[in-house]
């Protein structure tokens, strides 16, 4: 009896999601090692054909985020898919890209004077299907706006990533996850001098039909790697490590 | 591809035209002669008349009295004129388009013509064996320009055919008349002694101007190409141009709307029916004030899709102001250029750079913000951080160099890097702490050095000696120390970047 009670409760919820815009993707981006953070979504698939919320404060928590997005990046953007960038004060660097595994030639950037153009060339661009992902960086955005973005991105299947800088409140809207991304020390193993592979905490502050979280992450060889040792606890390290 | 000119030159066209007519005149004297002045002038001459001394502009009388039995016929006005047109018109199975030069001769346009008859020798055979058949004598030849061909045809004693480029030396040997001078001016320069081309042509060319006049300087460019010449063909090319008269003059947005989709759809079926796409298109307003107003549209990609070109209008409509109302739209299509018919995609499985889609998509952006505002970035062999990329506007430019992930490279990248305050141990090695923005940051782990050297060829400097470095909480930075370490210059330490 309590069986079929749990199939229905599961039946049920899946109608709901389908109701709430989350649709089935047919063809997933597999983000290798990615699958703790992914277990936070509804069905546990990192919702593509959606639009992501990213928060940064200073401009070290700004480059984690692109970074992150760009490992997010790689495998939407397979097969010659283009992305655009849509940005009125750009400071990133597109030859980074390649080191997390993103073609920069793929992608296009749109430079434009004020932010208000922003959010309209992000709702033009969202709404061309095929584009692997839309980025645009915007300080604010409104919950009307938000949700246009939402309604373009249902259409069309796109990815949306929008990446606020220096957020000036931050009030509901329709993106399916806000994200936050803080440097970590790396860590080069085997008390080797240097730095080691970028390690970043990504924090899940909101999401919609699941569970925020925080996770500490690493991008090694061309994957992201959940790390399991406890960084906590672990003590800044007192000697310098000079390569 | 550079355009080809043929020049045709009838040696004796209304002679040849009469003997065709009469045959029993061939090797026969006779002459062509109309009223002039009270007195009869000779206008045209047969071979043999010629040959016994008798040219175009005698008075009848004197000729007749060199030759007793030469024979009259009278010319009528405008009959080279019908000549050349009717010899025009035949000539449009050689290039469609085709213009007559008066008095005695013929411009074709063989821009990508020739290869259809297997090379423009053979092109050129076809033409002279085909008229001489008829039973005209022509002489033809082919150059880059009307002048070149036209100088050629007449004068030219090597050969017919002038490869492209090579109008100048082709023109040397050959006298002033061959750059169709006015009389007078080839007086001048005969009574200067300057027999050939090549004895002026060199010449500086404030000299020229102040001796002979702009004219022969325009002649000269135009022969050489420097100076375009369009040639009025027989049969006109129509222009990409739609016009929509209005019974009321039309003051709304909506109507507006309704009349640029009219327009749109007859002149893009015209373009689609030629395989043509329109890069730029115009549409005027002509008001009933007199005024015209005119919005414009560009696109990357030929385009002649109704749907996508009305949306870039689309956003332009509302500054079109119709004040008391507009009665006449005009849409033009200044650029036009070939469509290469694509595949439609099997499967939708994303969009590519050279998708229809995206340049739909761009054009659209363009159309607000400026073309300036999209761009794509592809590498360049520079290690020098700011050049190591460079813009292209293009959207199927590939990289000519794989992109480098062998050295890292900072996410962020500051547009100018930044002096930060440092304390270093001992030189060529990173610094132990740093301030940037009255924030310190003890610096725990680091890399480097990396030296890139300022490419000298381009610009002069210090070089500067990168570190990438992280700080107690993890951030990471790419620092530099610009120039070598030097006791008396404490503060050249810069921040150039975060690393993610």
């Amino acid at each position: 009896m309590s069986a079929t009670k749990k199939e229905i409760i599961s039946q049920l919820q899946k109608e709901l999601l389908l109701l709430q815009g989350f649709k089935p993707t047919l063809n997933a981006a597999v983000h290798a090692g990615l699958e703790p953070v992914e277990a936070a979504f509804p069905n546990a698939v990192f919702p593509t054909g959606a639009v992501h919320e990213f928060l940064s404060e200073a401009a070290e928590q700004a480059a984690a985020t692109g970074g992150f997005i760009a490992g997010l990046l790689a495998p939407l953007m397979q097969q010659g898919r283009v992305c655009i960038w849509i940005s009125a004060a750009r400071t990133l660097f597109p030859p980074a890209l390649a080191a997390f595994g993103v073609t920069p030639d793929q992608i296009i950037f749109v430079d434009l004077q004020r932010e208000r153009d922003v959010l309209w060339a992000m709702e033009e661009a969202l709404k061309c299907e095929g584009l692997a992902a839309v980025v645009g960086e915007m300080r604010d955005i409104s919950f009307t706006a938000s949700r246009r973005l939402q309604l373009a991105v249902e259409q069309s299947r796109v990815t949306g990533f929008i990446l606020r800088h220096q957020p000036r409140d931050l009030n509901a809207n329709a993106c399916v996850a806000r994200w936050r991304v803080t440097p970590l020390h790396s860590e080069p193993g085997d008390n080797m001098p240097g730095i080691g592979f970028p390690r970043w905490r990504i924090t899940l502050l909101k999401v919609r039909n699941g569970k925020p979280g925080e996770w500490p992450l690493e991008w090694a060889q061309g994957r992201f790697n959940v790390i399991t040792e406890n960084i906590a606890l672990q003590p800044p390290a007192d000697v310098r490590k000079i390569g | 591809m550079p355009k080809r000119f043929v020049a045709i030159w009838f040696r004796h066209l209304i002679t040849d035209w009469l003997i065709i007519r009469k045959p029993e005149l061939l090797h026969q004297p006779f002459i062509l002669a109309a009223p002039d002045h009270g007195r009869m002038m000779i206008t045209a001459a047969s071979a043999a008349a010629q040959a016994q001394g008798i040219f175009v502009g005698m008075v009848l009388a004197d000729a007749r009295a060199i030759v007793p039995a030469l024979q009259v016929f009278n010319d009528k006005p405008g009959l080279a004129e019908q000549l050349l047109k009717a010899l025009c018109k035949w000539c449009i199975r050689y290039t469609p388009v085709a213009a007559t030069d008066l008095p005695d001769g013929l411009i074709l346009d063989a821009s990508g013509c020739a290869h259809l008859w297997g090379g423009e020798q053979p092109y050129l055979q076809e033409i002279i064996t085909r008229l001489k058949a008829f039973g005209y004598h022509v002489r033809v030849a082919i150059a880059d320009t009307i002048g070149t061909a036209w100088a050629v045809a007449r004068y030219g004693r090597v050969t017919c055919i002038i490869k492209s480029g090579e109008q100048a030396t082709a023109l040397l040997p050959l006298p002033p008349a061959a750059l169709r001078l006015e009389p007078d001016l080839l007086e001048r320069l005969q009574k200067l002694g300057l027999y050939q081309v090549c004895s002026f042509i060199n010449m500086p060319r404030s000299a020229l101007r102040r001796r002979f006049g702009q004219a022969l300087l325009g002649r000269m460019d135009q022969a050489l190409g420097r100076e375009e010449e369009v040639i009025d063909p027989l049969l006109p090319i129509p222009p990409y141009q739609e016009r929509l008269p209005c019974l009321e003059p039309i003051l709304t947005a909506t109507g507006i709307e309704i009349a640029l989709q009219r327009l749109l759809e007859t002149l893009c079926s015209r373009l689609q029916q030629k395989g043509k796409g329109l890069r730029t298109a115009v549409l005027k307003a002509y008001r009933v004030d007199g005024k015209i107003e005119q919005v414009e549209i560009g696109t990357n990609r030929a385009s002649h899709n109704t749907r996508h070109l009305f949306k870039l209008f689309e956003n332009k409509i509302p500054t079109i102001e119709p004040a008391l109302g507009i009665e006449l739209f005009i849409l033009e299509a200044p650029h036009v250029e070939d469509v290469s018919p694509q595949q439609e995609t099997l499967w939708t499985g994303g969009c590519g750079l050279e998708s229809i889609t995206l340049a739909q998509l761009t054009d659209r952006l363009a159309g607000k913000t400026g073309a300036h505002s999209i761009r794509r970035y592809l590498p360049v062999q520079h290690y020098w951080p700011e050049r190591s990329i460079t813009p292209t506007a293009s959207m199927l430019e590939k990289p000519a160099t794989p992109w480098r992930t062998d050295h890292p490279r900072p996410m962020q990248l500051l547009r100018e890097p930044e002096p930060v305050e440092v304390s270093a141990p001992i030189p060529d090695y990173p610094p132990m702490l740093f301030t940037y923005k009255g924030k310190l940051h003890y610096i725990k782990k680091a890399d480097g050095p990396e030296r890139i050297e300022r490419e000298w060829w381009l610009e002069e400097g210090p070089h500067r000696d990168y570190y990438a470095v992280e700080d107690q909480d993890g951030r990471r930075y790419w620092l530099f120390r610009s120039g070598h370490y030097d006791v008396n210059k404490p503060h050249c330490w810069y921040i150039h970047g975060f690393f993610a």
